[in-house]
């Protein structure tokens, strides 16, 4: 199981003044139960890309295959893929539009063709996977919170049982306490639910503490794809276009060029602790 | 007094029923007592819902105090008189870039508060360069603001507030919609306006990180002004700042842990070179 | 589709039609849409056409950004164009099977049709890509002052349609995340009957509306902060004031407008 992408590009109003090639022949191979960040700066290709993996976009050249099936074949059931490629728009609260929370859950499964129970039943089943509370579930959605809200959104794309899960920037204009609380959901459920998760991020901090593999974009192109570790190695490339890496990662090149003894290419706060500790031992 | 000074100052969003008897009363701001001085720029964190932003429409008298008072340059808010001269001299910045840009011309919008104002149209576009120029968006004057970045467009909103020559700005989670690049830019154009043109700054924010750098904080929760100080007393509570659901930026939460694991390094870290430094120094006292 | 609407999309630029009072651009707008519908004849055409192409040239703005605005209204001139051709009366049957019939006066009108429709479109399209909407609101706020001595709040409807101008684009896009959204949960905007199309545009409109009020309370604030109080004691940054350039353009929109008249009643 897993999702190729081969030579893909795209361009944008092709033919017209504004063309933009906004995927350049990207390659990538997307295993099951994978945790991957997607980073790059606004207009990188990040968006482009995660709209590619469920069929919303059509690339003008090049490949995508889903578990083995070229997702471009004629009878290939485009639908069906977005329910099995969950994506999660950035700021989903504002796509909530049903009488109640509940009802909003819903909505997924019956597109999927779900009769009422069954769909219910998926709903129940997401909304406590996102931590709802139970006491929210028939309120109109848009009475609750700015975090409560997104959780619903989530849930509603939960609530299709996607194999794969694609969130873009799920933390934005979240406060510290909320951006924790749905990483940590999100953390969650790729370990219980062995769930294929991407997570487009802004934040190198978060990308460095939670995901397995990270995969640079810039000008539609892959700039960079490893583990956060060996990513963060190249800061100074990263800062070429524009972006950095979390700021333990410099405090550690610091202490080096102090003459320092340390060892590792700490990313976060706790491997950063550990590396400091032990020089102290 | 201070250009901003806040007594007791209490706000309540009251819901009424259909007869209209009162269905329910919440307190967003709960007895806030504020004093900023001229040229600061101070930083008010919370997190959503902690009543930071309810405080900060109050400042421009878009919400008048339900009980207390607050002077804006020695104004009261609550006077019907002084209302204009309150937004004058107060400027208001807000979170979502596209809702506050009026016109479909950079250099359009930016004169929008000096037309409202009634200034002479000569000097209105001398004021539209003169505030381009000070956020560094004057080669965009005739740009359409729908084809600016995230960030351009909050400096044309503060262009747009610096064109009313006011003393101080309010900016109200002015990086909460911007990626990294954007937030950066922002930053640094009101650090300059503040440091440059004395202008005083009240800066609304969760991110820890833009706080650093201020005179003053000032934290909120519930309607309350839970914590203040310097950014160094502030940052050295990471307990107390995490019941509030706010954080640390990242070098201060490391020095706190490794403190935590008995390395004695001193109070109130708040960037990577101060924490470089405290462990170089550590480093060298262990080694002898 | 939606993205190729040019209503309200001002292209910059230094040319004489933009330096031009927008009064006198309104007015242009006015006197070259009455001319379509006045002109009548080969005669007629080439002039609204050389008027046009005139027009074009001088105003810098690229010929595809006028063009753009016809894609949105193919099917409106498409139905136009199919109605003229198969309901005009007349001598010279071209065509005819059962109850269609083509007629030479058909392909005429038809024709002429969408020329008309064409011109109409780009015409205005040349005055709102060379106005900015302030401009043209300002001027629009202008002419009709006359009304607000009658109590027509000249001002406010003007100043809305500013914002509605500026806000154009901003909502396109936002329909476009949240169609692409809602596709992303299944939804389906391509299939159906009318009816279940009409009904599943629910998910898309909703958020639309919530969206849309949630930037007019915000739009409404941020300008209250700048202290907008109505047009009362307002001053402009581009107050109007005709230059030669205008009355220039004057006299030249009423020699057109002559022009056509006089071919339309003297030669044809």
């Amino acid at each position: 199981m897993s999702i190729i992408l081969n030579n893909v590009s795209f361009t944008y109003g092709e033919g017209t003044a504004y063309e933009m090639q906004a995927l350049k022949n990207v390659t990538l191979k997307i295993d099951d139960g994978e945790f991957i960040g997607i980073i790059g700066h606004t207009g990188s290709g990040k968006s482009t890309l995660i709209q590619h993996l469920n069929g919303l976009m059509k690339a003008v050249s090049g490949e995508i295959y889903f578990n083995g099936r070229d997702i471009y074949e004629e009878d290939f059931d485009l639908r069906e893929l977005r329910t099995r490629v969950g994506l999660v728009f950035q700021y989903p609260e504002h796509q909530l539009f049903e009488t109640t929370v509940f009802n909003d859950v819903c909505f997924g499964p019956m597109n999927q063709g779900f009769d009422k129970n069954e769909a219910g039943l998926r709903a129940f089943e997401a909304l406590r996977m996102a931590g709802v509370p139970e006491k929210l579930y028939y309120q109109p959605p848009f009475d609750l919170s700015g975090g409560q809200k997104r959780r619903v959104a989530i849930a509603g794309v939960l609530a299709m049982k996607p194999e794969v899960l694609i969130l873009d920037e799920p933390t934005a204009g979240l406060d510290p306490k909320g951006r924790d609380e749905i990483l940590d959901l999100i953390a969650g459920m790729h370990k219980s639910k062995k769930m294929t998760v991407i997570l487009v991020s802004h934040s190198m901090e978060d990308v460095a503490k939670y995901v397995q593999r990270i995969i640079v974009m810039d000008e539609g192109q892959v700039f960079l794809d490893g583990a956060p570790r060996e990513v963060f190695k190249y800061y100074k490339e990263l800062e070429k276009i524009g972006l950095c890496a979390p700021e333990v990662t410099y405090l550690m090149e610091d202490l080096k060029a102090r003459g320092m003894a340390i060892d590792g290419d700490a990313t976060t706060v706790e491997e950063a602790k550990q590396s400091i500790l032990k020089l102290f031992q | 007094m201070g250009i901003i000074k806040a007594s007791k100052v209490v706000f309540e969003y009251i819901r009424r029923d259909e007869e209209g008897n009162v269905d329910s009363i919440q307190t967003a701001v709960d007895h806030v007592d504020l004093d900023v001085k001229e040229g600061d720029f101070v930083v008010i964190l919370g997190h959503n819902g902690s009543g930071k932003s309810t405080l900060a429409k109050q400042l421009n008298a878009l919400l008048v105090p339900s009980e207390g008072t607050l002077w804006v340059d020695g104004k009261d808010t609550k006077e019907r008189k002084n209302v204009r001269d309150v937004r004058r001299k107060a400027g208001m910045v807000f979170q979502n870039p596209d809702n506050q840009i009026i016109a479909s011309v950079v250099e359009e919008d930016v004169g929008f508060g000096p037309e409202n104002l009634g200034v002479p149209t000569e000097e209105i576009w001398k004021r539209v360069g003169e505030s381009l120029t000070s956020v560094g968006m004057l080669k965009f004057r005739r740009h359409s603001p729908n084809k600016l970045s995230g960030g351009q467009k909050q400096r044309v909103a503060i262009a747009g507030v610096m064109a009313m020559e006011p003393k101080c700005i309010v900016l109200d989670e002015p990086t909460a919609m911007l990626d990294p690049k954007g937030r950066k830019e922002v930053l640094s154009a009101v650090h300059e306006l503040n440091r440059k043109k004395g202008i005083t700054v009240i800066l609304i924010t969760h991110y820890m990180e833009e706080a650093v750098d201020g005179d003053y904080i000032y934290v909120m929760d519930e309607g309350k002004v839970v914590m203040e100080g310097l950014p160094k007393e502030i940052f050295s509570k990471v307990e107390e700042l995490k019941r509030h659901r706010l954080d640390v930026p990242q070098a201060t939460l490391l020095a706190y842990e490794l403190k935590k694991a008995g390395l004695p390094l001193s109070e109130g870290i708040l960037t990577r070179q101060e924490l470089a430094e405290e462990l170089e120094r550590c480093y060298v006292n262990y080694s002898k | 589709m939606l993205r190729d609407i040019t209503l309200g999309q001002y292209y910059p630029g230094n040319s004489p039609v933009h330096k031009l009072d927008p009064r006198v651009k309104l007015f242009g707008a006015l006197v070259y849409i009455v001319s379509l519908f006045v002109f009548r004849g080969i005669l007629g055409f080439l002039l609204a056409t050389v008027f046009l192409i005139f027009v074009i040239k001088i105003c810098q703005v690229p010929f595809r950004f006028m063009v753009k605005g016809l894609k949105a209204i193919v099917i409106l001139m498409a139905f136009t164009a199919v109605f003229n051709l198969f309901l005009t009366p007349g001598e010279h049957v071209l065509f005819h099977y059962g109850i269609f019939t083509i007629t030479m006066e058909g392909v005429k009108n038809a024709a002429f049709m969408l020329i008309r429709l064409t011109y109409l479109i780009v015409g205005t399209s040349v005055m709102t890509l060379t106005t900015t909407p302030n401009q043209l609101t300002d001027g629009l706020e202008k002419a009709l002052k006359p009304l607000s001595k009658i109590g027509v709040p000249v001002h406010a409807v003007s100043m809305m349609m500013s914002i509605a101008l500026r806000f154009i684009p901003i909502l396109i896009e936002e329909t476009d995340i949240i169609m692409k959204a809602q596709m992303a949960r299944g939804a389906n905007f391509e299939e159906g009957s009318l009816i279940v199309r009409a009904k599943n545009m629910i998910p898309l409109l909703v958020p639309l509306f919530i969206s849309a009020f949630r930037r007019a309370d915000d739009l409404a604030m941020a300008m209250e902060a700048r202290c907008y109080e109505g047009g009362e004691g307002r001053t402009k940054m581009r107050p109007l004031k005709y230059q030669g350039l205008d009355y220039g353009a004057y006299v030249l929109l009423l020699a057109y407008l002559g022009g056509i008249i006089f071919l339309r009643f003297f030669i044809v």
